[in-house]
């Protein structure tokens, strides 16, 4: 009976959306305030409703209802509770309904706080966010239902994959759906003000809290799926360049490009119609993300079963919504007035060039993805882009956005002299150095990939440490007082470093070792006397797993006991590997064990990873600085709203 | 197309393990070779994981094989060659680049090159053009001040 309910909601929603998505546009656009009002209760209905057929769909989770087809695919009763909740978003129909709830939920959260929004320009924006409602909505009821019955429901179900039962990977797609999602509403404001044909400072105030949430949710997301490669996958990975990686990479690159570009219409009215274009791209590349996702045309580790019906569909939603916003672009963006103006050395130009690097670094990730289809398309080549290649081709953007990034974030606005701006910077230029030198020196391998990481990652956090000090007038009691967006920003950058040094040297220092252990013997990795002491048949829950008890010593001192596993879930047949890992700041100690051996003993790697921790430390320390900026009061969604809403008067010219 | 093949094959292809004790080379400079090797090389029948991450019988194969080569005296290049005459360009990671291929390779320098030339024209042209008035006069205004003028 609720699962009919929550499908009969789903239904309500779409009806309810599409009534939003145009009772407000025609009052916006005739001026009739009550058909404009609409859009509140509207998107306030389309929320709860979505949000009761999501409820009812977990709660079929929560309670094993077999007599659903979804339930019945990708749970089972021996399934731990926390598996059976993130189950519900563990599979193309559910995870597409927590995007349309999140979807919803940015919309009526836009209703909830806009409060302080002119009333068209709000009642715009609710009635676009609604047409991609709409527009999912429809998708989920005509091709990917999530509340199909079975006739004669079976006794179990067939159990989630393995691999997606793991609690980093619970929490991995909601956070990734809340930026990707979180980004409609910068789409959404961008189309808002082309049709309306106005962008001012008051419009970047409003965009700018949506696409920092978006901003700081993909960089969550990202993290967690990285992390979770790390200690689930059993080789320590971090990043494969894998398609579905780069679909939520992009966005990513995109929406940190947006971000800095809404600063420069904020602060000076300058770089309208390319911050407008990037809003539409941003959302326009989480759409292609989804689209290479659920369609299966680019094969990947993590895609869902692929279904063509589905592939066109989303692209056809892809083609209405970024062809339709980039025609209204076109017949538009010369309204855009710019205002500001700012000479070839200053913060504008640097933030022109951060949008550079980070579009063009966007453009050669969506490039590499695509390059295998594109060629057996055009040319019958069946080919692959990989990691090898994504090194080479990324790298070199990235290096060249830390080598400017201090330097910019120091210049000032509208003109600067450019050793005037990096004199506050040799500080941090010196200690950056002496990083390369100590590096040098300590290092086993004198690998460039250790040098240049630690080193430009080092430059960036005394960059932003030194921009702080500078910001407070060389004053300790000052620091205390900065605004906290100045904290934010030193976060977010200084992350950005902490994320670099941890990358470059995981990469040139870490050490394997692949041996056959016998009980008992101790063996040597990298310092690290490293005994195989037992192991052990444990039954888990739903799977049955083979636990090894390890001890680290180091110079005859306990380091740790480990326990990796080696797990296989009998009903879907599908064996997962649980490494043991020994957290440190300085290194992981990173234990497998595989199958025994005919010759007794049993296989077992060992991987020492020097400063693997920084990089997700660093990626926390990005999202907290984004969260620092979110709560600066300036920044507040309604707040200044109104003060900033009637500079009619254009600002003089220089 | 392809997809029920690979997908059977997945599902035949015992659970090995990646790199395995015994296959390990003695000599730590060709064992450091092999797996730079490995690392281009992308297993034919899994979804994107190159030979050395993958668990798949034909991967474990293709490390054989690999090593068996730079035993026998292959250059890395002869190695790639051998396996790519065998399994088709698309086992190798990194496209190489040659042909249409080189569009892939010149998108980033291109585009970068494009955007920065396009931001310094745009930022000159702005910088003179800001010495005009910001706002054109609408047909009406321009009536006006030629009326003006005329007076």
């Amino acid at each position: 009976m609720l699962n009919e309910l929550g499908h009969f909601a789903l239904i309500l929603a779409f009806a309810v959306a599409a009534v939003q998505a145009t009772v407000p546009l025609i009052g916006a656009h005739k001026g009739w305030a009550g058909w404009m009002a609409v859009g509140e209760p509207a998107a306030s209905a389309h929320f709860l409703l979505i949000a009761f057929s999501f409820g009812a769909l977990t709660w079929a989770f929560v309670t094993s209802d077999f007599s659903l087809q979804l339930v019945y695919a990708n749970s089972h009763t021996d399934k731990p509770m926390l598996y059976k909740i993130s189950g519900v978003w563990g599979n193309h129909e559910g995870s597409m309904l927590l995007w349309v709830l999140i979807l919803a939920g940015f919309g009526a959260s836009a209703a909830w706080f806009g409060a302080a929004l002119p009333p068209r320009l709000r009642a715009r924006v609710l009635s676009v966010q609604a047409m991609i409602g709409v527009a999912f909505l429809g998708f989920i009821i005509f091709t990917s239902n999530p509340f199909l019955r079975i006739e004669s429901p079976p006794f179990n179900g067939q159990d989630l994959n393995p691999l997606l039962q793991d609690p980093g990977l619970a929490f991995h797609p909601p956070f990734l759906y809340l930026g990707y999602v979180g980004l409609s509403m910068a789409f959404s404001f961008a189309v808002a003000a082309l049709i309306e044909g106005r962008v001012d400072a008051a419009w970047a105030r409003w965009v700018r809290p949506w696409t920092l949430a978006a901003w700081m949710f993909l960089t969550v997301g990202i993290a967690l799926g990285s992390w979770w490669a790390y200690y689930e996958l059993g080789w320590g990975g971090f990043w494969f360049w894998d398609p579905v990686e780069n679909a939520s990479f992009m966005p990513w690159l995109l929406s940190a490009a947006l971000l800095h570009s809404a600063i420069v219409v904020e602060k000076r009215e300058a770089l309208k119609s390319w911050t407008i274009l990037l809003a539409i791209l941003a959302f326009g590349f989480s759409l292609i993300g989804t689209f290479i996702v659920r369609s299966g045309v680019i094969t990947s580790v993590h895609s869902f079963a692929s279904d063509p019906q589905r592939g066109i569909f989303i692209l056809a939603i892809l083609a209405v919504f970024v062809g339709g916003a980039l025609t209204l672009f076109a017949a538009r963006a010369g309204a855009m007035q710019a205002k500001g103006v700012f000479g070839m050395v200053s913060r504008e130009s640097a933030l022109v060039l951060n949008n550079i690097l980070l579009a063009v670094a966007a453009l050669v990730v969506f490039a590499g993805t695509v390059w295998p289809l594109v060629a057996e398309l055009f040319w019958a080549r069946k080919l692959s882009v990989g990691a090898p290649f994504f090194e080479k081709a990324f790298t070199p953007f990235m290096l060249a956005l830390a080598i400017a990034l201090p330097i910019g974030a120091v210049m000032p606005w509208k003109r600067a002299t450019f050793l005037r701006a990096l004199r506050p910077l040799w500080p941090a230029a010196l200690l950056a150095l002496a990083v390369v030198a100590l590096v040098w020196t300590v290092g086993t391998n004198r690998s460039t990939v250790a040098l240049v990481g630690a080193g430009l990652g080092s430059w960036l956090v005394f960059g932003a440490l030194s921009e702080l000090w500078l910001r407070a007038a060389h004053t300790p009691a000052r620091l205390a007082r900065l605004p906290r967006a100045d904290w934010g920003k030193a976060f977010a950058h200084g992350g950005l470093g902490i994320t670099f040094i941890g990358i470059g040297l995981l990469t040139a220092w870490q050490s394997e070792d692949i041996r056959v252990a016998q009980i008992g013997q101790p063996f040597t990795v990298s310092g690290y006397e490293i005994t195989l002491d037992a192991v052990e048949r444990v039954q888990g829950p739903n799977y049955i797993s083979s636990t090894g008890t390890m001890t680290v010593r180091q110079g005859g001192k306990l380091v740790a006991t480990l326990h990796p596993e080696k797990r296989v879930y009998p009903v879907q047949g599908m064996p997962t590997t649980e490494a043991a890992i020994d957290n440190g700041i300085w290194r992981d100690v990173y234990l497998v064990v595989g199958d025994p051996q005919d010759g007794g003993g049993w296989a077992v790697r060992t991987y020492i990873k020097p400063f693997a921790n920084w990089i997700w430390a660093g990626s926390i320390l990005m999202a907290l600085g984004g969260l620092l900026s979110l709560s600066d009061r300036r920044y507040r969604v309604a707040a200044g709203a109104r003060k900033a809403a009637p500079p009619l008067q254009a600002t003089p010219a220089e | 197309m392809l997809k029920p093949l690979i997908l059977a094959l997945a599902l035949l292809a015992t659970p090995l393990w990646a790199v395995q004790p015994d296959e390990v080379l003695s000599d730590p400079v060709l064992e450091a070779r092999a797996r730079e090797i490995s690392k281009v090389l992308r297993c034919p029948v899994c979804q994107g994981e190159n030979i050395d991450d993958s668990n798949a019988a034909v991967s474990r194969d293709l490390r054989l094989v690999v090593r068996a080569r730079l035993v026998a005296g292959d250059a890395d290049w002869q190695v790639l060659d051998y396996i790519t005459a065998r399994y088709g360009e698309y086992v190798l990671f990194e496209p190489e680049p040659k042909g249409v291929n080189l569009i892939l390779y010149l998108t980033g320098p291109v585009a970068l090159l494009l955007a920065l030339g396009g931001a310094a024209v745009f930022l000159r042209r702005r910088r003179q053009g800001n010495t005009a008035p910001a706002v054109k006069l609408s047909a009406d205004e321009a009536r006006r001040l030629a009326e003006i003028l005329r007076e």
